[in-house]
């Protein structure tokens, strides 16, 4: 008794005091029921921790077995069913007790374990609260992606109306040295907004990139401006001797385990869903989502009204002193709608399929992208639009315009 | 890995070896043919033995001695196969005996099958919980499947685990005397070594000011008084009470009961029993009244979590009914972990000892 007391005791003060988590099996079981459709193994791993911290070593390890017999290469799982071996035979005195273990990655299996339970425990802020991200999808996207590099997470939302709602959640690997890439090479994820650009072949990118790799479009506008480079930003699954890699082991690529990836996969249309990528996702109440998303939506209706009233000088209040399309700086571009407007008598201007996407981190900046029908007296024209706005001086502006 | 195992295997392999040959009462017939196949063991003569028990058993083809003992000379002779059928028919036919399942381990993990190795183990200390030398073969067992595990986790070169664990084979079938007589040395469980202080020391340099030794947790469970002969390990982390053990005074393992039985409450967070240790005029800290002090206890064990408290170093004085007893507390909780040293003074009411006095220090 003691001995398997002392036991559960090390394995659990292990995990706990490396990540400050301290897992608790009731937290689980208190929590309102979910919408959560994403069975995956932390509910499994969840239990196997909750019987040990409940000196209940025998059921924790027929569980591991059982978590084994159905992920086989889930490394983290050998690595408990060792120690639970292990503490039957003698004291153990560390979470992996493997003598001959390299630290390095002992300490990306605990790490592992501690994101996968923790993002458990915390399971219902994904339902429970919207991330702010996600002001508007367009209508014809039926899903949009966030992933939280810090929480090693992946997000699957589904587009209700405009309105996200969670679907699934998955566990992911990203880059070694973290994440907010700046430089090719630096072996860092992105942050930012961005949408899955193609679908690579497993079979032509080989057993390293697992079931399936999608490219996203970094570097998108944005980062170009900031002058970020780098390329081949994937999301792609593990090689197939590999359940899942540490929370930190890519070149800057998301990763995720084949069975995520291909119930993800399922849910992606190429050049349209939306991936955004955060450090550490914010997340919203629903009220304080519809304000935000409310306000933004203003603003744009503003912007296009002032179009429409051909007053140069309102229209133009909503570029901020940053702009530039393309070569054009705010001076050159105000100087040319000026002579254009000069020609019009009457412009109608709708947009369509809007969508509203704010980008993760300290810049205050949301990537608006919609459907345009322009039409007056001498021109008429339909184009797809991206707009970056960013908040300046209390109010949205826009920084950058272009077609999309 | 696992070296340490190695030594007392050997040892005690070896006296086995010449150790008491209790045969079956029932065997009278041929009762010479058994201690001479053994003296051609001894010998080294395995295809004479073998053929002399062979002989032996076209007699009596039922005889659980002549056909252990076959299985024995197989496996000298390295017929491992052969020898597993011949343990495995005879934990059929006699599946109350541990000593064929024993065996049957020993070659299932010199072929690397740890898994039915372990099953196997499991069998002997179902038939005898208390069969010493299945429980530290078992503790092998669970090591080289946590190696195993280990190396999968991992992704180590498990070539360099070519230590390979030396299990000890069973040369006697003794169980089929009497097991378990409490006058020989009672084995403990195999896993019982690991009753040395677990806590994850590594991670709290202070930690190493506890003493380690911590006999005094074993006796927790409220089995009765330990016994001398115990592992080799925990006698040796009983040296400091290694003399008093056997001059234990009744009155002194009493109090020692009762200052167990106290931690042991604490520990469970049974708040009734752990007041009941406390006598009724128990000085309250700070002069608080016996209800506040209650109160105040019970809501401070009473809190979700884990609790561990244990004694060790623990040194008893008695004189007429009064005993003061001076240790060392550890109090391992989700929130704070300590070692603090702690006088009780306890006092004789009816036949039970009661706490009067508890302080620091």
């Amino acid at each position: 008794m003691i001995r398997q007391a002392a036991v559960a005791l090390t394995l659990s003060a292990a995990v706990a005091t490396a990540g400050a988590v301290w897992f608790k099996g009731a937290d689980a079981s208190s929590r309102p029921k979910l919408t959560y459709s994403d069975s995956g193994l932390e509910p499994q791993l969840a239990k196997i921790f909750s019987e040990i911290e409940g000196n209940r070593l025998e059921s924790a390890r027929q569980l591991t077995e059982s978590l084994l017999n159905q992920y086989p290469t889930f490394r983290l799982g050998h690595l408990i069913k060792g120690d639970l071996l292990l503490a039957r035979s003698k004291p153990i005195s560390t979470f992996g007790n493997a003598s001959n273990a390299p630290q390095e990655k002992l300490s990306d299996l605990r790490d592992e374990a501690i994101v996968r339970l923790k993002a458990y425990r915390d399971r219902s802020a994904a339902a429970d609260y919207v991330p702010r991200y996600l002001l508007q999808m367009q209508s014809d996207q039926k899903n949009a992606i966030v992933v939280d590099t810090q929480k090693s997470r992946l997000y699957l939302y589904q587009n209700d109306n405009g309105r996200p709602r969670f679907v699934a959640d998955y566990y992911i690997s990203h880059g070694k040295l973290g994440a907010e890439k700046m430089r090719e090479g630096d072996k860092k994820t992105p942050v930012g907004v961005y949408h899955v650009t193609s679908s690579l072949s497993p079979k032509k990118v080989g057993d390293f990139y697992g079931t399936g790799a999608f490219p996203i479009n970094y570097p998108n506008e944005w980062d170009k401006r900031q002058g970020r480079n780098g390329h081949g930003i994937w999301l792609h699954g593990t090689p197939s001797d590999t359940f899942s890699r540490p929370p930190k082991a890519s070149d800057g690529c998301v990763v995720l385990s084949n069975v995520d990836l291909d119930s993800l996969a399922k849910n992606l249309q190429i050049g349209l869903t939306p991936v955004i990528i955060s450090n550490s996702v914010e997340w919203l109440t629903l009220d304080d989502w519809q304000n935000e998303r409310a306000t933004l939506n203003n603003k744009i209706e503003e912007w296009r009204k002032d179009w429409e009233s051909r007053d140069i000088d309102r229209y133009l209040k909503h570029y901020s002193t940053k702009f530039t399309s393309g070569k054009q700086s705010l001076e050159q571009f105000a100087i040319q709608k000026r002579q254009v407007n000069s020609g019009k008598s009457w412009i109608k201007v709708k947009l369509a399929n809007l969508s509203m996407f704010r980008n993760p981190g300290k810049d205050e900046l949301v990537v608006v992208t919609f459907e345009q029908d322009y039409q007056s007296n001498n021109l008429s024209n339909q184009m797809k639009k991206s707009q970056y706005w960013i908040r300046e001086d209390s109010t949205w502006k826009i920084v950058f315009e272009g077609a999309a | 890995m696992h070296q340490d195992s190695q030594t007392p295997s050997l040892a005690r392999l070896s006296a086995i070896f010449v150790g008491v040959f209790l045969s079956i009462s029932a065997l009278s017939a041929n009762a010479q043919t058994l201690p001479e196949v053994q003296s051609l063991m001894k010998q080294g003569q395995m295809p004479q033995a073998l053929e002399k028990v062979d002989a032996y058993i076209s007699t009596k083809p039922k005889d659980a001695q002549g056909r252990f003992m076959r299985g024995l000379i197989l496996t000298e002779l390295g017929r491992s196969a052969d020898a597993i059928a011949v343990f495995t028919k005879l934990t059929e036919d006699f599946p109350e005996l541990p000593e064929p399942y024993n065996n049957l381990a020993v070659l299932y993990a010199q072929q690397k099958q740890y898994d039915k190795a372990r099953t196997a183990l499991e069998m002997a200390i179902r038939t005898h919980p208390s069969y010493s030398i299945a429980h530290e073969n078992l503790g092998d067992v669970y090591a080289k499947l946590a190696s195993q595990a280990y190396d999968k986790a991992l992704q180590l070169d498990s070539s360099n685990a070519a230590t390979q664990t030396k299990l000890s084979l069973i040369k006697d079938l003794i169980s089929t005397t009497k097991p378990g007589k409490p006058g020989a040395s009672v084995p403990q469980p195999a896993a019982q070594p690991a009753v040395e202080p677990v806590k994850p020391t590594a991670t709290e340099p202070s930690a190493a000011v506890t003493p380690p030794p911590k006999p005094a947790e074993k006796a927790v469970e409220p089995a009765p008084a330990p016994k001398v002969a115990e592992t080799k390990v925990t006698e040796e982390a009983k040296a400091p009470l290694e003399k008093p053990q056997d001059a234990v005074s009744g009155a002194e393992a009493e109090v020692k009961k009762t200052l167990l039985g106290w931690a042991n409450a604490w520990s469970r967070k049974d708040v009734k029993a752990y007041l009941g240790y406390y006598a009724s005029d128990f000085q309250a800290p700070k002069g608080a009244s016996r209800k506040t002090w209650e109160a105040e206890r019970a809501s401070r064990i009473d809190k979700p979590g884990k609790l561990q408290v244990s004694v060790d170093d623990v040194r008893i004085s008695i004189a007429n009914d009064k005993a003061t007893v001076k240790f060392r507390q550890s109090y391992v909780s989700s929130s704070l972990k300590s070692s603090t040293g702690k006088t009780l003074i306890l006092v004789k009411s009816g036949n039970k000892w009661l706490i009067q006095q508890e302080r620091v220090g």
